[in-house]
């Protein structure tokens, strides 16, 4: 194949438009754009919060007025303005929904367009849905079987209301809010989001998956969820987003912490497909986030598996604290750039307890002009005796104009800590391509089985419905990518 | 198939220069030459390869203008190349390339997608024919495959696709003589009137357990000579000098 199809093939693939690009018109209550103590005040009042969640908030918030945005990671975007953006925004449905029938129609039309149709999918697929509309809680389903194994799961709102005493436990103890900038902003304004509490030895009996969307002109959105998985407790999370398409750079700063007690696993798997931008890079969300699971008793176990697919911007690098003894931290990421779109992403894995080990598999895939960075840190502290860590790090370009770049870091403070870390990039190969069209499969086709069979190490790891989502969101991503 | 008057340019250079040859069903043809004489051009030229500027002659295959066609048209036209070197596509199975690329030709057809079990039963089967143990139908397309695996991989996937005409680009080259009866044996056993095979090779060992209707000597870009299967043996004996020699007198 000469360069100029395959750039042809190239503009073809950026002339592709965004599957999910439409708005919702429904009557929003929306507060005058502007950050200041004020709004604070106003959405903790809206949420009658108890007051020491406010005091939390106005603390992030003063602390944050401190800090300036981060400017390490490998990404160039205009500067934002954090007085344009409106902070809270809720769909006025009559709150305490009893069954689906009473959802505003249009809103399960939106569902429905994304493929989610709430109903019919949760039944199908014996999962419990916490779908988050803007800001506040929709419905929530399956609500009783979990009540009945003492699953807490809800929005994060009504956690503040029914379960303060949890919320005050636990919120902020893995992602302080003098983290980071975003995580600073986003403990002060989160306006919902979700929780769940797993009792001491209970299974999870379902998946628990919640979908987030935007549909705000002008809003940003600041999700805050908290897990914890109580000793010897399992649970599977499900989190997958998509956005309309929208003019406006959307900041969207969410927040993650998940607490793992002694021998309890945490699985948290995300697929993102935020509006990525246009071809020339307009609009599209700017996502940073802020993820951090806290492997804080023994034998306990966290797995991070992401595939990114969205957003004009990622900054995410979800992790694990791995402080009890034989703790286990996992990162598993697909990572997909085009257009104009910029990846900044990875993990951090610290090391503090004995025997504690941790593996990182991270796949890249950058088309059009777009910018793919992982970035990753392994830390092994001078108390982890005996410290494994496993890394990969696999980036494919499509085309001539992306890039890809790899940052590890690695901090070991502990002769005995075992560390490896593998690299590769390489290209979809024209013989690659040409293979696959001499057996009657089309370009297009042949570009999906090779990204597939690229990513598959880390769809593997997905539950089996959001592995086949995860595989069609990239068939549909890299559509005409290579001509 | 027939290929009239055909000129190919690889980076500025003639490789082919106005070679002719006819291909009817049922028929086996072994392009033999030696290295440089354009053998892999022409087979690559045929399947659709990019990187050949076509500067003279044509092609014409099932009545069709092969040399307009897209190469996974001309694979779903029957047109099966078993590569030199057979590239690895990790992460893919060789069943999953294998099922996508039959279903593209059944679409081509009209014909509807092939039912799972029907499947497996096909794949198994011809594995069992190239003698391949079935943990290679699920192995990454040639991923970590020796050579000559990789060439018994090629004949395996020509066995499940059945094309109406299968290039084989050195398939003999870098086996041992037991891969080399399976990988005959498999070509042979594929034998059918309605089915023609053009074997490149440099060569004549393949010719000892396929036996070709016809025999073609390539030097210079075109056929010098054509003959029947004891041309074959006249090569390996006497080597391509004298023929070369008596061609250019």
């Amino acid at each position: 194949m000469t360069g100029n199809a395959l750039n042809q093939g190239l503009e073809d693939f950026i002339g592709r438009g965004y599957a999910h690009g439409f708005v919702t018109d429904i009557e929003s209550d929306t507060v005058a754009p502007g950050l200041s103590e004020d709004v604070i005040r106003f959405i903790s009042a809206k949420k009658g919060e108890p007051e020491f969640l406010l005091a939390w908030r106005l603390k992030a918030y003063r602390h944050w007025l401190t800090l300036r945005e981060p400017r390490w990671a490998k990404l160039h975007h205009p500067p934002i303005d954090y007085q344009a953006i409106s902070y809270y925004s809720a769909p006025r449905a009559t709150p305490g929904l009893k069954s689906i029938d009473e959802v505003d129609p249009k809103l399960l039309q939106t569902y429905e367009k994304l493929g989610i149709p709430l109903h019919e999918r949760a039944r199908l697929a014996g999962v419990a849905v916490d779908a988050v509309f803007d800001s506040v809680s929709v419905t929530t389903t399956f609500k009783d079987k979990l009540a009945a194994a003492g699953v807490i799961f809800c929005s994060f709102s009504e956690a503040v209301r029914e379960h303060p005493e949890l919320v005050r436990k636990y919120l902020g103890t893995v992602v302080p809010y003098r983290d980071n900038y975003f995580a600073a902003l986003n403990s002060a304004v989160f306006t919902d989001g979700s929780f769940v509490y797993i009792p001491k030895g209970v299974r999870c009996p379902m998946e628990l998956s919640t979908y987030f969307r935007i549909n705000q002109a002008k809003t940003g959105q600041f999700e805050r969820t908290l897990i914890v998985a109580e000793d010897g407790s399992h649970v599977s999370y499900l989190e997958g987003c998509t956005a309309p398409q929208r003019d406006e750079n959307q900041l969207h700063a969410a927040v993650v912490e998940l607490v793992a007690l002694n021998d309890a696993t945490i699985k948290y798997s995300t697929v993102q497909n935020w509006y990525p931008g246009d071809e020339e890079g307009r609009g599209g969300i700017y996502n940073f986030v802020t993820k951090r699971g806290d492997c804080r008793g023994a034998n306990s176990r966290i797995s991070w598996t992401q595939v990114e697919a969205g957003s004009a911007i990622t900054w995410k690098y979800p992790s694990c604290i791995l402080r009890g003894e034989n703790s286990v931290g996992e990162f598993y990421s697909v990572a997909v750039t085009n257009n104009l779109q910029q990846a900044d992403t990875g993990t951090k894995m610290i090391h503090i307890g004995r025997n504690t080990r941790s593996t990182i598999v991270s796949k890249g895939i950058s088309a059009g002009r777009a910018q793919n960075a992982y970035r990753g840190l392994v830390k092994i502290l001078p108390t982890a005796e005996n410290a494994r860590n496993y890394t990969q790090c696999d980036s494919l370009l499509m085309g001539a104009r992306c890039g890809a770049h790899t940052f590890p870091y690695m901090e070991v403070r502990n002769p005995t800590a075992v560390v490896e870390h593998e690299a590769t990039t390489s290209r979809i190969g024209d013989d690659q391509l040409f293979y696959c069209r001499q057996r009657g499969i089309s370009t297009e086709d042949a570009v999906n089985l090779i990204v597939n069979g690229f990513c598959k190490q880390v769809f593997r790891q997905l539950p089996m419905e959001f592995a086949v989502e995860a595989q069609n969101l990239l068939n549909v991503s890299l559509e005409g990518a290579v001509g | 198939m027939a290929v009239s008057g055909l000129r190919v340019e690889v980076g500025g250079k003639e490789i082919l220069t106005g070679l002719d040859l006819v291909v009817r069903p049922g028929e086996v043809h072994a392009i033999m030459g030696p290295n440089g004489s354009g053998k892999s051009t022409l087979a690559h030229v045929l399947s659709g390869r990019d990187g050949y500027v076509v500067t003279g002659g044509s092609v014409s295959y099932q009545c069709r203008d092969l040399l307009a066609m897209a190469p996974e048209e001309r694979a779903r036209a029957g047109l099966f190349l078993g590569f030199q070197y057979p590239v690895e596509i990790p992460g893919v199975s060789n069943v999953y390339l294998l099922r996508s690329a039959l279903n593209a030709r059944r679409a081509a057809r009209g014909v509807s997608e092939i039912d799972a079990a029907g499947f497996l039963r096909l794949v198994k089967a011809k594995a069992r024919l190239m003698q391949m143990d079935e943990s290679f139908l699920q192995r990454g397309v040639n991923e970590g495959f020796s050579g000559g695996e990789k060439k018994r991989n090629e004949i395996f996937q020509m066995a499940v696709l059945e094309p109406v005409l299968a290039i084989l680009d050195e398939t003999d080259s870098g086996l041992d003589i037991d891969a080399l009866k399976v990988v005959a044996n498999g070509v042979n056993s594929l034998r059918d009137p309605a089915r023609a095979f053009v074997l490149v090779t440099h060569y004549q060992r393949l010719l000892d357990y396929i036996r070709p209707d016809f025999v073609h000597v390539l030097a210079g870009g075109r056929i010098i000579r054509t003959g029947d299967h004891t041309l074959a043996l006249e090569l390996e004996a006497d080597g391509y000098e004298q023929i070369l020699a008596a061609a250019s007198s």
